[in-house]
């Protein structure tokens, strides 16, 4: 009766908790700029389906992709028999689905084997960080927090794999023993094999390595549960909504901003409308998180830090300073930051002197890039860091006039000549008689 | 060589023809030096099989791609706006570009400002000629040669063309080399967001030079590029492993032309 309450009183709080930090992120990411994401429903659920349930873009590195799948599916699954543990928990019940029977059998020697799986997957992603040292999780923008964050997640998904075996160890000697609390069910094919090297061990020592094993599981799932909101790896949640919200259109196109087409179109069209609101004039470009739109900023919190963007551009290749990953961690730090701001002062940010652009992010990341979306074609889960970076130097070029000087030369040049370089329109078609 | 044949859209409209398509030029296609020879392919190519197209000439502006890609939405919106005013003005409905940033700028970034066209690439209206009968590859120039094919990004992932340039390719019974990096994964030439226009960030190595290292790996005859500006950098970065006596850096365009000595 007393476990019972206890268990309802943890589930109690950890729902709570992680409800009350969800609103939070939910309130964050609408800060950010209105943006029109509800067209083509169908094409939005396709993609979806494809990227983050069937997780296509992954198979492009065929081993990291298949280790994944096995984590991706054990996690999903195995949650089936969390909702057994949580009857259990809440009724005082033991292995309360057994009564499916056969199924039930043939359930829990299934999860086994996706434990198994779970588990041979988190060690290799554990060794390619840690021991073969893949070059992408190398990366300057890893150290501190998110190096410990990506151990933290493999090591607590080892320990609660483990925690699964060793209880449905205990659980089969138990079962073989008589014991009458221990229902004869399921069926074990992984731990069957280290079963037998805990049979001499007493009734109560068994007893006491279930249950600890039990609670080991239920409550390492209520902190993972409640660590996800500070954690990189709450791309588990949002790759879905994130991935239903993809860019639809051509990699190559870059939105148009309407605030300077409402300058530009009156000059060739007398009766031309404004599309944007002339008494609430916008910044060009971005400068800060909130100047982002909410598609960006939940692009920032679906970022798993995998690194892919980084390890794809041609930049970073090159030893220069731009990594997408780091963008987009940098503005999710940010937002964060923004967050608590507001947290502290009953919902409303007071300025505070900083801004993405300039103390995260620096205007040699933002020139260096190439436009070339291998970072965008890499993304396994659809995130955009292309569309921050040229918003960046919209702000740099529209707002500050901070480009760099060929630029400016560039950009005389086609205001003069109609042609990045000093050439005469006039002499536009002199490649006929050359 | 034959003459080429060029009428401006002004021009053929005022004797009362109409052309099939309009070729954009593009800056590069009609300044510099190297990019002149791409045109001079593609126009050849399209007198080879008496296509009726016009050029804007002298009207032709800048389409704006290097302004946008570095952020001066301002420059890029002038630009595109003079352009639709002269190609609406001429009633243009389909255009053919001798440059992927043209292409792209064209075809997906003027519509929202007025400008809708049937806009695609020179390899595609070469793939078109060729299935269509209307061109075909005579002569045996690039028989077994080993020809490698470099992806422009603005072609490739960002509108998804891989397939047309390399079939035309393949009609060459020349031997088709692919990267490691090539298609979705293709590596930038280094030129792209407007990094043509200026000196790169401090690094350890010039993005055209590991691409182009990256070319060379497998001894090609060719490097075939379909963008003045990878063709650019990819021959700079053959030219820094002096590799330019062994490996000619072609488009598309010019291998079809040279295979057919038009």
């Amino acid at each position: 009766m007393i476990s019972a309450i206890v268990f309802l009183l943890l589930l109690a709080a950890s729902v709570w908790l992680f409800s009350k930090n969800v609103h939070k992120i939910r309130r964050n990411i609408l800060l950010g700029k209105a943006l029109d994401r509800s067209d083509n429903p169908a094409l939005r659920w396709k993609t979806m389906l494809l990227v983050a349930i069937g997780q296509g873009k992954m198979f492009t590195r065929p081993l990291s992709a298949a280790m994944h799948i096995l984590v991706y599916v054990g996690f999903v699954l195995i949650n089936i028999e969390v909702l057994e543990m949580l009857v259990d928990g809440a009724f005082n019940t033991h292995r309360a689905f057994s009564v499916l029977g056969g199924f039930y059998n043939f359930l829990i020697g299934f999860f086994e084997i996706l434990a198994l799986g779970v588990f041979i997957g988190v060690v290799v992603f554990w060794l390619r960080r840690n021991v073969v040292k893949v070059k992408r999780f190398l990366n300057a923008e890893l150290n501190g927090w998110p190096r410990f964050d990506a151990n933290a997640i493999l090591i607590t998904e080892m320990v609660l794999m483990s925690a699964l075996m060793l209880m449905n160890g205990a659980d089969q000697n138990l079962q073989a023993r008589g014991n009458e609390h221990y229902v004869q069910a399921g069926s074990f094919p992984v731990s069957s094999f280290f079963a037998p090297m805990m049979s001499g061990l007493s009734d109560g020592t068994l007893i006491f390595i279930e249950r600890f094993c039990w609670w080991l599981h239920i409550i390492g799932i209520f902190a993972f549960l409640n660590y996800l909101p500070y954690s990189k790896h709450l791309h588990i949640l949002l790759a879905f909504p994130n991935t239903y919200y993809s860019n639809l259109k051509a990699k190559g196109e870059i939105n148009t901003l309407d605030s300077v087409t409402d300058v530009v179109a009156p000059n060739f069209d007398p009766a031309y409308q404004a599309k944007t609101d002339p008494n609430n004039p916008q910044r060009f470009g971005v400068k800060d998180v909130l100047d982002l739109n909410w598609k960006n900023l939940l692009d920032a919190y679906t970022c798993t830090e995998c690194g892919r963007c980084t390890s794809a551009c041609p930049q970073n290749i090159t030893g220069k300073k731009l990594s997408p990953r780091k963008i987009m961690m940098d503005t999710r730090d940010r937002l964060e930051e923004v967050g608590k701001n507001m947290d502290k002062n009953k919902g409303v940010f007071v300025e505070d002197g900083k801004s993405l652009l300039g103390d995260y992010i620096n205007s040699e990341e933002i020139w260096a890039c190439n436009t070339c979306n291998a970072c965008v074609q890499e993304c396994p889960v659809n995130i955009d860091p292309l569309a921050i970076i040229i918003e960046m130097r919209r702000y740099l070029v529209m707002e500050q006039s901070q480009s760099p000087a060929e630029l400016n030369g560039m950009f005389a040049n086609i205001e003069n000549n109609s042609a990045p370089w000093q050439f005469s329109p006039a002499d536009r078609a002199n490649w006929i008689q050359d | 060589m034959k003459e080429i044949k060029v009428r401006t859209i002004s021009d053929m409209l005022a004797s009362g023809e109409t052309p099939e398509i309009l070729f954009w030029v593009g800056c590069s296609g009609s300044f510099d030096d190297r990019a002149k020879k791409i045109t001079k392919a593609i126009v050849r190519i399209l007198n080879h099989v008496n296509m009726k197209f016009a050029i804007l000439g002298t009207e032709e502006g800048c389409s704006g791609d290097p302004a946008k890609r570095s952020g001066n939405e301002f420059l890029f919106q002038m630009q595109a706006m003079q352009n639709i005013t002269v190609l609406n003005g001429y009633g243009i409905k389909k255009i053919v570009t001798g440059c992927p940033h043209c292409f792209n700028t064209l075809k997906n970034e003027y519509p929202a400002l007025g400008g809708n066209y049937e806009v695609i690439h020179h390899t595609q209206l070469v793939q078109q000629l060729l299935d269509q009968g209307k061109l075909s590859v005579q002569g045996g120039a690039f028989k077994g040669k080993k020809i490698v094919y470099h992806d422009p990004c603005y072609l490739g992932r960002a509108n998804e063309v891989y397939e047309a340039p390399r079939e035309v390719i393949q009609k060459l019974d020349a031997e088709l080399s692919e990267m490691k990096r090539s298609r979705a994964k293709g590596l930038c030439c280094g030129a792209g967001g407007a990094q043509m226009f200026k000196e790169a960030e401090k690094g350890n190595k010039e993005v055209n030079v590991e691409r182009a290292e990256e070319a060379l790996a497998s001894n090609p005859d060719v490097i075939a590029v379909a963008c003045p500006f990878c063709n650019t950098m990819m021959t700079d970065g053959v030219k820094y492993f002096n590799k330019e006596n062994q490996t000619k850096v072609l488009d598309v365009a010019e291998l079809i032309a040279n295979a057919n000595d038009l």
